[in-house]
């Protein structure tokens, strides 16, 4: 194995390098610091992580090869999953004891005492945090150009920007700064990001990964995930973080258990192609990918056929009245009264006014007013109501869909990553970079999104592919066998 | 109020359900008024970003209690919603109530007014989060407020009457109903000084024989009953004169100021007060199975209207008494084991020391029937003792002040104060031979037709006897005695 030669150990999966530390070929110390030299290296450019933790990294890598060296005296010492792996996190997870800005203003100096449900599995299972990734502010965004601390830079091209919101962490993984990242899904966050950085992004099923200490977007559809290198690290990580939480009401205690492909083979698989996600828009060369790498499943013995989803047109506008909704709501408490920015004033009204209005950005400020007119008296039912009405649709769409196949495959976004300031004047030009993952997170299905080649300019296209409530695995297990055949997931970006 | 309006008035009634942690995080619910600030605090009830609320059950299962005991349709399915404001004491910005669909709805409790019962619809009772508690402080010429955010987060129900009250009589006994049924089913404590139940009547008036509803004012910061007779009375006849000169009531919400004794309109916490209500996403929708809810309907207890219906035919109570025994569920009980354990008294005599002399003295001392040095069944001695002629009214209230202030048996302070009775007939006999004789002048007088010099006689009589003489079988001797002397 050339890559444990020091100095190569990025170019290890998360799989690979666990496998490398259990079998006592490196140790994490120097995995870590690996990875912290990179981030030294190239974090200035690509701006991909808002904080850094070297020393507490390098303190939880010593601990876990601590217990490496103990497993390798003692036989019968048990190992946590994920031992020594480090790993970034998305600054809208809250980590007891680091910043958690949410890429915004009014967080700045926020510091939690408390750690994500999800983060905090993932610690339990030894992992090493080595840092916080940029992100849209409150994960409002396609590009991270809407975070208060600057945009990220798309590694293969860094002209254009990452995806958003998690967009950070796509950065982060895909110019090997982490060998993994968590990320946020509200309306393809995960997905898209993933697409446009040539990465494995699975968005999780919505009750699957509990949202306690998730700084809320909009609550019914923000899903934590994972932004991976390829199927199997995302699988890693979703089987540790995965799984009912008695803080989160909204996490289910027991989660079916569905069928998915074995092995190499994909005979008897359904694949549905809905009609609605190839439309007037889609560039030519993401179609083609896309349409390449069905052909693909379908030589692994899968089965492609057509259908439809008729109310996905309903999906940007319902989302958009939505997730503005909930988010008028979950920002409401950033007050200035408890914590974060507060701009002193003789009256209250305008201390709120003055603190919300100094720490909010213009994107934030929109959805808020936008969430606030849909529910105010008078227009609830017209806008509220009326969305929540068609939203019930467009999951009746995917119930009835998945009654015939097994999974959907569609293209992850309308185009390969686009130039920062690309969508600077309008932002409805930029909600439509989300038309293809809007409609997962409005039904709670999970979504994978996968490199499935690269257009003329050498940017990633993503194949994006749906499942039923729960079938997170199946997706994965989709993905794997695709990735078995092909090697996109295995490129990268020349820094 | 003149016979020109009739007065119409509902009421909302916050009352904390007196669970052991808040309504969505494991925080204890600690007594706000009393103890250091944000000492039950943790990040969910401080708002902070990313934490979620979880139910908590013992709160549904109290509401449900309560519900059930106000004869309300329980929604086995209800939904929380956001109702959203700005305000220093609302750490989330919004507060988690209930909002178009609530835990229960259409109930009833029956009440008695002058014109006799009247049975109030219940419309709706939900639950909601309390909100923290604000204290404006003054210091070196700086004025500021600080935020305490104990109370934040402890479980509310919040209980809305039909407007059908019509009188100030009848907002104070549905509010002592309230209370009655609230601490009956073990929720609440019913105090209103400590904020832990808070009366909001809506008040307007209408011209007598009117059906239409006039403008209402919302009334709050009501922490006693007596503040809220006061503040009906008030603003029942603020709003008459002002209709009476020709002005107009406009809707808003009035302060009590107790110390004046004035309502005064208050400044609204939002400019415009539009809640912009959704269903919380963090919560699914309140599910209750139906066996839980029969199984907690056939855990209630008796309540008050049904116990004192039951003491007025059983006992043969009057309906006043019989009020005053119910209004607490422990003085109900003491009555009833005081009632069960008598040999010779009857169950009126034993409401009338305990309504009567033992109220007297627990008033008095402000004691509750918990904190009593004896048990109800040192009543029923005493009264057995007194029904069985063993000790007269006056020695019997000797007795109950000793057991009220050590405790003891009845009959042993008795007999170590020589209380007992005299019914002797030989004894009495010779007293009242002896007053006869030494008060020749009353006696004529008292046959000559001044019937009032028998009770000088009888004080005689009493005296010698050191009041210890039984005054029946005094006044009999007494009487037969005088009718042989006049032969």
């Amino acid at each position: 194995m050339s890559a444990v030669r020091s100095g190569a150990l990025h170019e290890l999966s998360a799989k690979q390098a666990l496998a490398g530390m259990r079998a006592g070929k490196f140790s994490s110390v120097e995995l870590t610091r690996t990875y912290l030299e990179r981030i030294e290296q190239h974090n200035t450019r690509l701006n991909a992580y808002l904080y850094v933790a070297p020393e507490a990294a390098l303190q939880a890598a010593a601990a876990a090869d601590k217990l490496y060296a103990k497993a390798r005296r003692k036989a019968d010492t048990k190992l946590p999953a994920l031992l020594g792996l480090p790993i970034a996190v998305k600054d809208v997870l809250a980590v007891a004891g680091m910043p958690t800005t949410c890429g915004s203003l009014i967080l700045e100096d926020f510091v939690p005492s408390y750690t994500a449900t999800s983060v905090q599995r993932l610690l339990d299972a030894g992992v090493v945090i080595l840092g916080k990734t940029n992100t849209d502010e409150f994960a409002m965004g396609s590009s991270t150009e809407n975070s208060a601390y600057g945009v990220t830079h798309n590694p293969w091209d860094e002209t254009r920007v990452p995806g958003g919101s998690s967009g950070g962490s796509a950065a982060a993984v895909a110019a090997r700064l982490a060998p993994v990242a968590l990320g946020t899904d509200t309306g393809g966050s995960v997905r898209q990001p993933a697409a446009f950085c040539g990465l494995t992004g699975l968005k999780t099923t919505y009750g699957r990964v509990s949202r306690y200490g998730l700084v809320a977007f909009g609550s019914s559809l923000d899903t934590v995930g994972v932004l991976a290198r390829d199927a199997d690290d995302a699988g890693l990580i979703l089987k540790v973080m995965g799984g009912y939480d008695p803080h989160d009401a909204t996490t289910v205690e027991r989660a079916p258990k569905l069928d998915k492909p074995s092995g190499k083979s994909l005979k008897g698989l359904k694949i549905g192609v809905p009609k609605e996600y190839f439309i007037d828009g889609l560039s030519a060369e993401v179609e083609g990918g896309v349409r390449e790498a069905i052909a693909q499943l379908e030589a692994l013995g899968a089965k492609a056929v057509p259908v439809s989803l008729p109310h996905t047109e309903y999906a940007l506008p319902v989302y958009y009245i939505i997730a503005p909704a909930e988010a008028s709501a979950n920002l409401a408490r950033f007050d200035g009264v408890r914590y974060g920015l507060r701009e002193e004033q003789a009256d209250l009204i305008d201390m709120f006014k003055r603190s919300r209005g100094a720490g909010f950005g213009p994107e934030v400020k929109r959805r808020i007013m936008v969430g606030s007119y849909a529910l105010s008296s008078g227009y609830y039912d017209a806008y509220y109501g009326q969305a929540q009405k068609v939203r019930t649709l467009i999951r009746r769409d995917f119930d009835t869909v998945f009654k015939k196949v097994d999974i959907v495959a569609a293209p992850a976004t309308p185009s390969t990553a686009f130039r920062i300031g690309a969508h600077g004047s309008d932002p409805l030009e930029m909600y439509l970079e989300d038309v293809f993952t809007l409609p997962a997170n409005l039904a709670g299905v999970p979504g994978l999104s996968l490199c499935a080649g690269f257009d003329s300019q050498g940017l990633p296209i993503g194949l994006q592919m749906l499942g039923p409530h729960f079938a997170d695995e199946r997706l994965l297990a989709v993905a794997k066998a695709y990735q078995r055949v092909t090697d996109w997931q295995t490129r990268q970006p020349a820094l | 109020m003149s016979s020109k309006y009739q007065p119409v008035i509902g009421l909302e009634v916050h009352a904390v359900l007196e669970t052991r942690s808040k309504m969505f995080c494991s925080c204890p619910v600690v007594d706000s008024t009393i103890g250091e600030p944000n000492i039950a605090v943790c990040p969910v009830c401080s708002g902070m970003p990313g934490m979620l609320p979880v139910i908590n059950e013992a709160a549904v299962e109290y509401a449900v209690r309560v519900a059930l005991a106000l004869n309300c349709k329980i929604n086995l399915t209800s939904i929380f919603a956001r109702k959203s404001y700005f305000y220093p004491d609302l750490p989330k910005g919004f507060q988690i109530s209930q909002y178009e669909q609530p835990l229960a709805q259409n109930g009833w409790l029956d009440i008695e007014t002058a014109d006799g019962e009247q049975r109030v619809a219940i419309r709706r009772v939900h639950i909601e989060e309390d909100t923290g508690k604000l204290t404006h402080v003054e210091k070196g010429g700086q004025r500021y407020s600080l935020v305490d955010l104990n109370r934040s987060g402890v479980p509310l129900l919040e209980i809305v009457t039909e407007p059908e009250l019509h009188s100030v009589e009848a907002v104070r006994n549905c509010a002592y109903a309230l209370r009655s049924i609230l601490r009956y089913v073990g929720v609440n404590s019913g105090n209103l000084e400590k904020g832990l139940m808070r009366i909001e009547p809506n008040i307007s008036i209408r011209p007598i024989g009117s059906s239409e509803f006039g403008t209402r004012a919302e009334i709050k910061n009501l922490n006693s009953f007596r503040s809220l007779e006061r503040a009906t009375t008030y603003e029942l006849a603020r709003q008459e004169q002002l209709v009476e000169s020709g002005g107009r009531v406009v809707q808003q919400t009035m302060g009590w100021d107790d110390a004046r004794g004035t309502t005064l309109a208050q400044r609204s916490k939002e400019v415009a007060e539009d809640y912009r209500y959704f269903p919380e996403p963090d919560l699914p929708p309140l599910v209750l199975e139906k066996a839980w809810v029969e199984k907690i309907r056939k855990s209630l207890p008796e309540l008050p209207h049904a116990r004192r219906e039951r003491f007025v035919a059983t006992f043969g109570l009057k309906p006043y008494d019989a009020d005053v025994i119910v209004a607490e569920r422990e003085v109900a009980d003491f009555y009833e084991t005081a009632v069960a354990a008598a040999k010779v008294a009857d169950a009126k005599l034993i409401a009338n020391w305990l309504t009567g002399a033992l109220f007297g003295l627990m008033n008095e001392a402000g004691t509750e029937i918990g904190e009593l040095r004896f048990g109800a069944k040192q009543l029923t001695a005493l009264c057995d003792q007194i029904a069985g002629g063993k000790v007269n009214p006056a020695g019997a209230r000797e007795v109950l002040g000793v057991l009220f202030a050590e405790g003891g048996s009845p009959a042993s302070i008795i007999k170590a104060r020589g209380l007992q009775q005299i019914s002797n007939t030989g004894q009495l006999r010779s007293w009242v031979s002896e007053v006869i004789a030494a008060n020749p002048q009353q006696v004529a007088g008292y046959l000559a037709g001044n019937a009032p010099l028998l009770n000088f006689l009888f004080g005689q009589v009493m005296q010698k006897a050191g009041g210890k003489a039984n005054p029946a079988a005094v006044r009999s001797e007494l009487q037969a005695q005088l009718d042989a002397s006049a032969k």
